[in-house]
């Protein structure tokens, strides 16, 4: 016994063929035995693809958010008691503000490199929910949310859910002008629900509107409560992507069951990291040279005032564009109101989509009656339904997002308002409408393209014996035959038209 | 063309020769890559050091930010380009293993839980019982420290204001109004004489008063002596969502509330004449008091800002 333990310690003291490495890599295995799992680790592999950096903005974002958002913590008060300011931004010297104001005009001009930080937070915020909404459209688009995929898929939706919310809160915690007026949008959107509605806005705001709780509140669940919890989702989106490894477009050696791509490690490990730097330094540019919420041009906020022309940022602008354009419909009856004009823009509206998003794939599942694993992706043109049902929702939250400047256009083109309010209904509703056909009949016409999706080859131009010349189409790269695929059954629902059954009974799609 | 294609076959990691063409690095010419990526690199190298000396020196914010970000920019390209120009080109292949286990390990799995499980707790029915109701009931017993002690109910707080019968009208300031005070076409923010500094002062007691005409104004039937001298107040929070109606468009006689552009006219009730607002702005009725100041006759005759379910 003794002897045993004696070779393994002398094994793992003496200078092995790797060095100190290999030495300390050793030790580690001898307690937690991570050789094995650790090279198959460096050896993972992972498909390149542009398409598949968006994931990573979206992770390196979160990641400069929260090192930048840690910084901010160190200076922000999150108090709403009033304080006279006199710090080094004159034109508010003297004013009655809050502590959270005087705070965060403090940390943006008396901390050293503070404004750059604050700047810097909010610009990878948007870029963070901008990121995760393409991710998720790349996603949605390439058919990645299928079996055995939906968990993770549902993991996504959630954290887009939490970024939006966080970045709310977040950007509400000046105590700005600005911000504070959406804290009062929140309150009455809260105070429309049905039923509960009051209550559960005085529960949050610990009595009737403004309380004096609502920024610590709204502090405690912006820097802990919601990115513990995005924290968590992130690394279970992570492991059941290393668990069920990556999908990839079809091409070249890749089948159902491989995955073609670069290692781990060095290569993967290289270009992810230095996407890190790249994504950060693009925020520090953005930083440093696009300004981004002046909450000193902005003032303090105090509840009896307002500025014109506010917009939220842009995540929000979806419903804030939904509630401009929807009409008063108030219903009154036995004594009771539901506010529908508030109710069903910020509510129902936000609801039905991203329950949408959640029942996809197994409303996908259960119309295409397609229980198959798919790890090989597709075309988005060769999935025309799916594809057209995700450009009508785009098309209906980018008209939305349109909708919540109504003013602004208005002004700049000169219009009346009325009319601009018009027109923006009819094009919110118009929008899906066009935008499916649309979309399905570009699918079709991209489907009928010769070689499309591949690239274009020169023409091979032979001469004959007799001298004649001929030009003949040279055959698409090798890397680009999608010859795995050929035999993949076509779900009707995805699908709709060529009944052309093959031999063996299974329909076959033009690629 | 066809070496090419030799190259271009996928290869598992696992057994590679350390000369396979798989290994080698992606560029034709890799000495050429590897200046230009010194050249990055070291732009980044000063940058980054730039960052430093300007933290040190206490340079303007942009400085910080455009050598900080420049820096990590031209590390991070020049790391992503050898990466991808320097490092093994592959490709490389990973067989992808099924995550489902045989039949047999998934009826073992199956069989422990019905089967043991269901062994213990069908046998034992009242326990079960007894203890999914004592956690059910703590359950619903926690929301209530949860969810109750966060704040009062609501009960009457949103159907009043704090305008009594001869509540003066002041401005933020605190100086009470006067008959004298506005000319025809002027608007002030007024609060309950003592709240104009208090939160709820500003929140919902806000109103706006405006001078319409020289002499009594009835905004509608019924609201004959709501408007002496002219003067109405309406309140100032929008019925839509809130927001304080803080624009004035005076020729037009209309608010505006700038968040969501619903208009009220002010000479008929403050009907909306446009956007989503689903209601009149709630009017104040006022009087003139034997020294001339405003003053209110009443609270609101309806709860003020939006709907909400108890509201009648």
């Amino acid at each position: 016994m003794t002897d045993v333990v004696d070779t393994k310690r002398a094994k793992s003291q003496a200078a092995g063929p790797y060095g100190k490495v290999g030495q300390v890599l050793n030790e580690l295995d001898d307690r937690l035995g991570v050789a094995k799992g650790g090279r198959s680790f460096m050896d993972k592999i992972f498909p390149d693809h542009w398409s598949f950096m968006l994931g990573e903005i979206a992770l390196y974002s979160f990641v400069i958010l929260l090192v930048t958002g840690v910084f901010l913590t160190l200076y922000y008060i999150p108090s709403t008691a009033l304080v006279t300011y006199h710090g080094s931004y004159l034109p508010l010297d003297g004013q009655r503000v809050t502590e959270a104001y005087a705070s965060s005009v403090n940390l943006s001009f008396a901390v050293r490199a503070g404004l750059l930080m604050r700047q810097m937070h909010h610009w990878s915020c948007d870029i963070f929910v901008g990121a995760m909404v393409v991710h998720m459209a790349r996603v949605f688009f390439t058919g990645a949310f299928r079996k055995p995929r939906e968990l993770n898929w549902t993991i996504g939706t959630t954290l887009l859910i939490l970024a939006i919310g966080n970045g709310f809160l977040g950007y509400s915690l000046p105590d700005d002008l600005v911000s504070g007026t959406g804290i009062r949008i929140a309150f009455s959107i809260l105070e429309s629900i049905p039923f509960v509605g009051s209550y559960l806005a005085f529960f949050l705001f610990g009595g009737n509107y403004p309380g004096a709780t609502i920024i610590p509140r709204f502090y405690i669940l912006h820097v802990l409560i919601v990115p513990a919890i995005i924290v968590g989702l992130v690394g279970a989106h992570l492991f059941l992507l290393v668990r069920q490894k990556h999908t990839q477009f079809p091409g070249k050696g890749r089948t159902e069951n491989n995955v073609v791509g670069t290692p781990m490690f060095p290569v993967f490990m290289a270009k992810t990291t230095g996407f890190l730097f790249i994504v950060a330094g693009v925020t520090a540019l953005l930083g440093a040279f696009a300004q981004i919420n002046p909450i000193w041009q902005f003032g303090p906020y105090e509840a009896s005032r307002i500025s014109y022309a506010v917009q939220p940022d842009f995540y929000m602008g979806f419903l804030d564009g939904a509630l401009r354009i929807w009409p008063s419909w108030s219903f009154h009856s036995f004594g009771y109101t539901i506010p529908l004009e508030v109710f069903i823009p910020s509510v129902v509206l936000p609801g039905l989509l991203f329950n949408i998003a959640y029942l996809w794939p197994a409303l996908e599942r259960k119309f295409t009656n397609d229980h198959a694993m798919h790890n090989l992706l597709d075309r988005p043109s060769n999935r025309p339904k799916r594809t057209a049902a995700g450009v009508a929702v785009l098309a209906l939250m980018s008209t939305l997002f349109i909708a919540s400047s109504t003013d602004v256009i208005a002004n700049f083109f000169r219009l009346p308002l009325n009319e601009v309010l018009w027109g923006m209904r009819f094009f919110v509703i118009l929008s899906p409408f066009v935008a499916y056909p649309l979309a399905w009949k570009i699918c079709k016409e991209l489907q009928a393209v010769q070689g499309g999706g591949k690239r274009k080859t020169t023409n091979v131009v032979t001469r004959t014996a007799e001298g004649e010349y001929i030009a003949t189409p040279a055959p698409v790269y090798v890397d680009d035959v999608h010859a795995e695929l050929d035999a993949t059954p076509v779900p009707d629902f995805v699908v709709d038209e060529p009944e052309q059954a093959g031999e063996s009974g299974v329909r076959t799609v033009e690629r | 063309m066809s070496e090419h294609h030799d190259h271009a076959t996928p290869v598992s990691l696992k057994g590679l020769s350390a000369n396979d063409p798989h290994l080698q690095p992606a560029a034709r010419n890799p000495e050429l890559v590897e200046r230009v990526i010194a050249v990055t690199l070291f732009l980044g190298v000063v940058l980054v050091a730039g960052f430093g000396a300007s933290y040190w020196v206490d340079a303007k914010p942009w400085i910080l930010g455009a050598t900080m970000g420049g820096g990590l920019f031209f590390l991070g390209v020049g790391l992503v380009a050898w990466g991808k120009y320097l490092m093994p080109k592959g490709p490389f292949v990973e067989e992808r293993h099924t995550l489902a286990n045989s039949d047999a390990d998934r009826d073992a799995f199956a069989a422990a839980i019905v089967e043991r499980g269901g062994s213990v707790i069908k046998r034992r029915k009242m326990l079960g019982g007894l203890l999914g109701g004592g956690l059910g009931i703590f359950g619903v017993v926690a929301i209530f420290p949860l969810l109750r002690s966060l704040g009062p109910l609501p009960k009457g707080t949103l159907f009043h204001t704090d305008w009594r019968e001869g509540t003066y009208a002041v401005d933020i300031t605190g100086r009470r109004v006067h008959v004298g005070d506005l000319a025809v076409g002027s608007i002030v923010t007024v609060y309950p004489e003592g709240t104009q500094e208090t939160d709820r002062g500003q929140a919902v007691d806000q109103t706006v008063l405006i001078r319409i005409s020289n002499e009594n104004f009835t905004t509608q039937k019924g609201r004959e002596t709501w408007g002496p001298h002219g003067y109405v107040a309406y309140s100032k929070l929008c019925t839509h969502l809130g927001c304080p109606v803080g624009l004035y468009e005076q020729e037009l006689q209309l608010l505006v509330c700038p968040c969501h552009q619903s208009m009220f006219n002010v000479t008929n009730g403050a009907i909306p004449n446009f956007g989503p607002a689903p209601r009149p702005l709630p009017q104040l009725p006022l009087y003139v008091d034997a020294s001339g100041y405003i003053r209110s006759q009443n609270d609101y005759d309806q709860p003020v800002g939006p709907g909400f379910w108890e509201r009648s």
